[in-house]
């Protein structure tokens, strides 16, 4: 009796694991299986690389959201990234205990505050400053770019800052002893021995800006165009489906699923190279 | 010493962790209220061993044992033995202190509670007892509820021998308890184990050769995985000369 | 000489950058919230948390946003939280790292990678539509769940891995099983961990939009039922900013959020420090 009990609990919960991972299976199949139908209408050439986005007409071509995707989402990374590393950087190395107590918990605060949010403020407060000094419309991948760098900071920092504060001491005294300054044990020996932790960061995080939509689309423009510069309105992979899902039918709705195909794609590409290179590391 | 006086007999014993072995056939007879000592250099297998007598290493993956050891004469490895009760029968005190992060009360009463059937006022009859063979009592009596954490490391340790009693075992499994500890801690630990060899069969690893002489009826030398030698006199006559080398200090 | 002339100043443009760039993140966080609450604040009152928006939300409060919020996210969490704490314990307690676990793994990992639009697609298709869910708390809630299920996994998890091993050991010498080493043992030891997650994940709930927005639709009207539409009050704020209805209720609507936001991280952090100096 007692034996079967034990089983059964064991049992209970090896259900609830499988429970978990056929939602992955769930949402697989039902994107994809609304969305294939018309990449193979439309032929995953042309729909990937199509210049032309006119659902009404039938053209399905998603490039230049495939572009703009990459240039906010690059953006992002780029004014992202850096800031992000110093900061997991100053708070493992520099900061004062007083400022860690405040700083760490302000991170986390970041990563709560509703993507709305950022976009609301910086519709009110970016993109009339790009209008207003850099010209174009302020709406833009630059104004897209500077808000999802700020959204992307806390995963780039926690992730970064774990894989700093998990390096062995030795490493540090190590280098210290051998004469290096701060920075130079940071630069020559940290940076380099958390390499891995760092990169996974920022995949993850350029993974975020990706998939960012609400925010994006109050602030990139969602004009459907090649831009020619990052003053450019364009619109992203997330938002149009953010923008045309609430009255898309029809093959236009599989086509926004298509769109979606496309992001979980990459994604998961994204995802699996993260857990790719951390696992590598670990084991 | 008669053969119905046999309370624990180690038969052909190995141990694996995976392809290493770390015990080798293994044969000896533990006996009734007596205190029996393993000790010998690091991995000399002691603590393989000892995990092995209330089959606690089947915790660990990727290991395997040959032979048997049997308890009153029945084996603890048959399909059909509760390893719960042979765990309740064979208590263990850890190296370290290992106070769970509850009240004194409540780490004392988690065994008996363990057990559904006994009612409020048995356990806190069975608590009681435990702490006082466990020489706590006159240290805790007025804060049972305070959380176990608070205590010293030397009480921590009689605290969890207090737990051990308070499963009412038959053979008590000590795996360097008082290493951590200081010479006071230890002698009060090392007292009160002379007065329960009276009910008990006490199997300890001592933390040195002294401790394995103060208090040890009987010891058994084990080397890199070889019970080398073992009896009543083998710190005064030792019949091998690897024994003699270690009590008297050439290796270690 | 020359090359430690160098390496100092190496070091002080360095320390520079890197306070510059955590005071420029301070002052963008603090310049966030402040501009939101300084124009929010005065909008909230007692009526405002009181009273139904009416006339598109142009007047009136945001009360059935609020109770809106609460249903979805007490649905999504009564339905994450047994499915995700049970595979935690599966994960750190039930086997060896195998075929299964990784899979497992992979599959939490990658859901909580998955951006919540494509949640918000599923949601709809599957829910919505193939469920005949409607539009409803329900369809919203469930969407959720499945959206913050990787979390609960991860947290739980980790809180189950930082229980020490010798606790496990000590419950099985002393005669438990496996279960009630479970329940008894390493359950309480990680329940402030597995809360943390929780709370957590109840602020993802809170602050989601693209997934609620099309799972649960956006109907302003005090919902009766789970099977009703509803407007949490991010997708709330969503529809009067972009649409430009009312800015001073979208703002009120953004301070009531931050402040609900900053309040859950200050209960997370309050504990995880009891935690820390408990285990101390």
């Amino acid at each position: 009796m007692k034996k079967f009990k034990e089983n059964l609990s064991g049992r209970i919960f090896l259900l609830f694991a499988l429970s978990s991972i056929s939602a992955l299976a769930l949402i697989t199949v039902f994107i994809v299986v609304r969305g294939i139908p018309i990449i193979s209408d439309v032929g995953i050439m042309d729909f990937v690389f199509g210049m032309n986005w006119a659902p009404t007409e039938g053209e399905y071509g998603i490039f230049p959201m495939i572009v703009g995707t990459v240039a906010v989402s690059l953006g992002a990374g780029l004014i992202g990234v850096p800031i992000g590393l110093c900061c997991s950087i100053f708070l493992s190395e520099f900061a004062p205990p007083f400022i860690t107590t405040v700083f760490r918990p302000a991170i986390q605060l970041l990563a709560g505050i509703p993507s709305v949010v950022y976009g609301f403020w910086g519709l009110i407060f970016i993109v009339p400053l790009i209008r207003d000094y850099l010209g174009g419309p302020g709406l833009s991948i630059l104004a897209a770019s500077i808000i999802l760098a700020i959204m992307i900071l806390p995963t780039v920092v926690s992730i970064s800052e774990v894989s700093l504060l998990a390096l062995p001491r030795q490493y540090k005294e190590g280098a210290l002893a051998l004469g290096l300054t701060h920075w130079q044990t940071i630069r020559c020996v940290m940076l380099p021995a958390a390499k891995s932790g760092i990169v996974a960061a920022v995949i993850l995080g350029i993974g975020r800006a990706i998939g960012e939509t609400m925010a994006v689309i109050m602030i990139v423009g969602n004009a459907v165009a090649m831009p020619e510069s990052i003053l450019d309105p364009v619109r992203t992979l997330t938002t149009n489906i953010g923008i045309e899902m609430g009255y898309a039918t029809g093959i236009h709705q599989e086509a926004l699923f298509a769109t979606g195909i496309i992001l979980f794609v990459v994604i998961m590409i994204l995802n699996a190279t993260a857990q790719y290179i951390t696992r590598k590391k670990s084991g | 010493m008669s053969e119905n006086n046999i309370k624990i007999e180690i038969k052909n014993f190995s141990f694996y962790y995976g392809q290493k072995q770390v015990i080798h056939d293994l044969n000896l007879k533990i006996h009734k209220n007596e205190i029996m000592s393993f000790f010998g250099p690091a991995n000399g297998g002691v603590t393989t061993l000892l995990r092995s007598l209330n089959r606690l290493f089947e915790l660990n993956h990727n290991t395997r044992s040959e032979g048997d050891i049997l308890i009153d004469g029945e084996s603890i490895f048959d399909p059909d033995a509760s390893v719960t009760e042979l765990r309740r029968k064979v208590g263990m005190v850890f190296e370290i202190p290992t106070p769970l992060p509850l009240s004194i009360f409540d780490n004392v009463a988690y065994g008996p509670r363990l057990n559904k059937k006994k009612s409020k006022d048995e356990i806190n009859e069975v608590v009681e007892q435990a702490i006082k063979q466990a020489a706590l009592w006159d240290d805790v009596s007025d804060r049972l509820r305070a959380p176990a954490m608070s205590l010293s490391g030397g009480q921590q340790q009689r605290l969890c021998i207090a737990r051990v009693l308070a499963l009412k075992p038959e053979v008590i499994i000590l795996d360097r308890a008082c290493s951590g500890l200081d010479p006071i801690s230890t002698a009060k630990i090392e007292e009160s184990l002379t007065k329960l060899k009276k009910q008990f069969t006490i199997v300890i690893a001592p933390h040195n050769v002294q401790q394995a002489m103060r208090i040890s009826d009987r010891a058994a030398f084990m080397l890199m995985g070889y019970l080398v030698e073992a009896g009543a006199d083998i710190f005064t006559h030792p019949q091998d000369q690897r024994t003699d080398d270690y009590i008297t200090g050439r290796f270690g | 000489m020359k090359l430690k002339i160098n390496a100092r100043t190496s070091e002080y443009i360095a320390k520079g950058f890197i306070w510059g760039a955590a005071m420029s993140v301070m002052i963008v966080l603090v310049a966030i919230i402040v501009y939101i609450l300084v124009k929010g604040l005065p909008v909230i009152n007692f009526s405002f948390l009181t009273t139904n928006p009416y006339n598109m939300g142009r007047s009136g409060g945001i009360a059935s946003t609020i109770v809106g919020t609460i249903y979805i996210t007490v649905v999504a969490i009564i339905i994450a939280v047994p499915f995700g704490i049970g595979t935690a314990f599966y994960l750190a307690e039930y086997t060896q790292e195998n075929i299964i676990t990784r899979i497992i793994r992979f599959s939490a990992e990658s859901l909580a990678g998955i951006p919540s639009i494509i949640y918000g697609l599923f949601g709809y298709i599957f829910f919505v539509m193939y469920m005949g869910m409607g539009w409803s708390i329900l369809a919203g809630g469930l969407t959720l769940a499945f959206m913050i299920l990787p979390t609960i996994i991860r947290t739980s998890e980790e809180a189950i891995r930082a229980v020490p091993h010798i606790y496990r050991e000590v419950s099985f010498s002393l005669g438990g099983t496996k279960w009630q080493t479970i329940i008894k043992t390493v359950f309480p030891s990680a329940i402030q961990g597995i809360v943390n997650g929780i709370i957590l994940s109840i602020g993802r709930c809170i602050a989601e939009t693209a997934a609620v927005i099309f799972t649960a639709g956006s109907v302003l009207s005090m919902p009766g039922s789970l099977f009703d539409s509803t407007r949490t009050m991010a997708v709330h704020f969503y529809i009067l900013a972009s649409e430009g209805i009312s800015m001073d209720n979208a703002y009120g609507t953004a301070a009531l959020l931050i402040i609900i936001i900053f309040l859950i991280n200050v209960i997370v952090n309050a504990l995880v420090n009891r935690f820390i100096s408990k285990s101390k």
